[in-house]
């Protein structure tokens, strides 16, 4: 099979095993690509990819734009704050005026939940999810799980913890998915406050000791604690949350083992993660970034091929 | 219906002449890159650079270029064609490039491959190594310069040279598909 079984990226539930690995087969023909003297392809020449970012974002943004530009496609941009959303536009009317200019695909960062997958029901264009709400964020589970391949050799069989903010975070949920679809165990650790109550309908165990947690897993993935979907007290202080969960060099060494550390940034140093362990080497948070553009790389080369010509 | 048009005996010479003829244009190849372009130009490639090794004694400079990213038929397939490993760890500023590729039909993937290999420097010069040049079937201004076999086929004729793990049993047949 070399084509995807999905014609929008919506999010990792849609997506079949085989699917992944195409993905992941793709992305490793663009890192060789993206490793070379001219980082450049022209296989998109005559696609022109927008950009409707309706919720800020640094690294995602730009992460998708290169990947866009390094295909060789035309990108055009779009932030909610200057638009005619602030003017009461609907989100439809907006794309469908942006895909009047012929636009061939859209991804979409959005604030709602579904937002996505709500836009590919109701406007002609291959649609990615670059986030929406705290559902799903499924390029950031493709990289993560395409960094533990590109470090531990495979993700089968591998037991993943993710700690932190689960219950706002759109990552944990897309990594749920893909990991378990890549045959690996997943498990959480946080605080109780911050751990929803659907992960028991997904089979996912939870930890509520970062020792325990730490010394099962193989591979630590760290969320940021979310300075701006703090809207009620989910625990008592920043100082705490570092002290009971956050992660430092004494806790690592303190280990009979050593662990790959993963952060999807931004990170909070000193909250929950501490300087000395972020830049170690034990921490491939800049692969994860490296990743991030080889993935998307191929998430649009593969979406890219079901336009009709 | 399948024809053979050349038989493992021929094909052994042919491989023998192409070298010697690079070998004639090249000399020591201290300034050569022997590039094969991927999938089948790889192993027409590897049997160059073995016969290359076994009548001189130069290190030999090569690569393999996969050229799917930059073909011009991208969505325009129903297939799509997978990419394959590309394997350039050499720079070719100011080299000179023999492409190698096992048949030459419409000319788009030498077209293909001239633009990938820009990716990797300016090469001084840039030639093209094929073991069978189909001439009535061009869609491009492109001219081989070393050439196995010379063969008038039509469109709908498909040639295959079947390469076996062992080199002596390689061979190149002809299929006719409207008998098919």
């Amino acid at each position: 099979m070399s084509k995807l079984s999905v014609d929008h990226l919506l999010g990792i539930k849609n997506l079949k095993k085989k699917d992944i690995e195409l993905i992941f087969k793709t992305a490793d023909n663009f890192k060789r690509i993206i490793n070379q003297p001219i980082k450049k392809v022209p296989t998109l020449r005559d696609i022109t990819i927008a950009n409707l970012f309706f919720e800020n974002s640094t690294r995602t943004r730009l992460s998708f734009e290169l990947a866009e530009k390094r295909l060789s496609s035309d990108v055009v941009n779009f932030s909610s704050s200057s638009s005619s959303v602030k003017k009461g536009e609907t989100l439809v009317d907006t794309v469908n005026n942006i895909l009047a200019m012929k636009v061939d695909m859209v991804v979409m960062r959005h604030p709602n939940p579904g937002a996505a997958e709500f836009l590919s029901r109701n406007v002609e264009s291959k649609i990615i999810n670059a986030g929406d709400g705290s559902h799903e964020h499924p390029t950031q589970a493709l990289l993560d799980s395409y960094s533990i391949r590109e470090k531990l050799g495979s993700v089968e069989g591998k037991k993943i913890v993710i700690i932190g903010d689960i219950l706002h975070s759109r990552v944990a949920l897309s990594n749920f998915h893909c990991l378990k679809k890549l045959d690996a165990e997943v498990r959480v650790c946080g605080p109780s406050t911050l751990i929803p109550k659907y992960l028991d309908s997904l089979g996912v165990k939870h930890f509520t000791n970062i020792k325990e947690a730490l010394n099962w897993c193989d591979v630590a993935n760290i969320l940021r604690i979310q300075l701006e979907r703090q809207d009620v007290n989910y625990f008592p202080s920043f100082r705490e949350y570092s002290m009971v969960y956050g992660v430092n060099k004494e806790l690592l060494d303190s280990l009979d083992k050593e662990i790959v550390i993963m952060h999807p940034g931004p990170i909070n140093r000193g909250v929950e993660l501490s300087s000395d362990v972020a830049d170690s080497e034990h921490s491939i948070i800049l692969d994860q970034v490296e990743n991030g553009v080889a993935i998307r790389m191929a998430v649009i080369y593969l979406l890219a091929q079901k336009i009709n010509k | 219906m399948e024809k053979q048009i050349v038989s493992s005996d021929q094909f052994v010479i042919m491989i023998e002449r192409l070298s010697h003829q690079l070998i004639e244009n090249h000399g020591d190849f201290s300034d050569t890159i022997l590039v094969g372009i991927q999938p089948r130009g790889v192993e027409f490639s590897k049997r160059i650079l073995e016969k290359l090794n076994q009548i001189s004694s130069n290190n030999i400079q090569s690569g393999n270029l996969d050229i799917t990213f930059f073909r011009d038929d991208f969505g325009r397939r129903d297939v799509p064609i997978e990419a394959q490993e590309l394997d350039m760890n050499v720079s070719v500023e100011g080299k000179r490039v023999v492409l190698i590729d096992d048949v030459l039909f419409t000319g788009r993937s030498i077209r293909s491959a001239m633009d990938a290999l820009l990716s990797f420097g300016r090469p001084k010069q840039v030639e093209l190594m094929v073991l069978i040049d189909r001439r009535l079937t061009r869609d491009l201004p492109i001219h081989p310069n070393y050439v196995g076999r010379t063969v008038d086929t039509i469109l709908e004729e498909k040639i295959i040279v079947r390469w076996e793990s062992s080199h002596s049993e390689d061979k190149i047949i002809l299929i006719n598909s409207e008998n098919e």
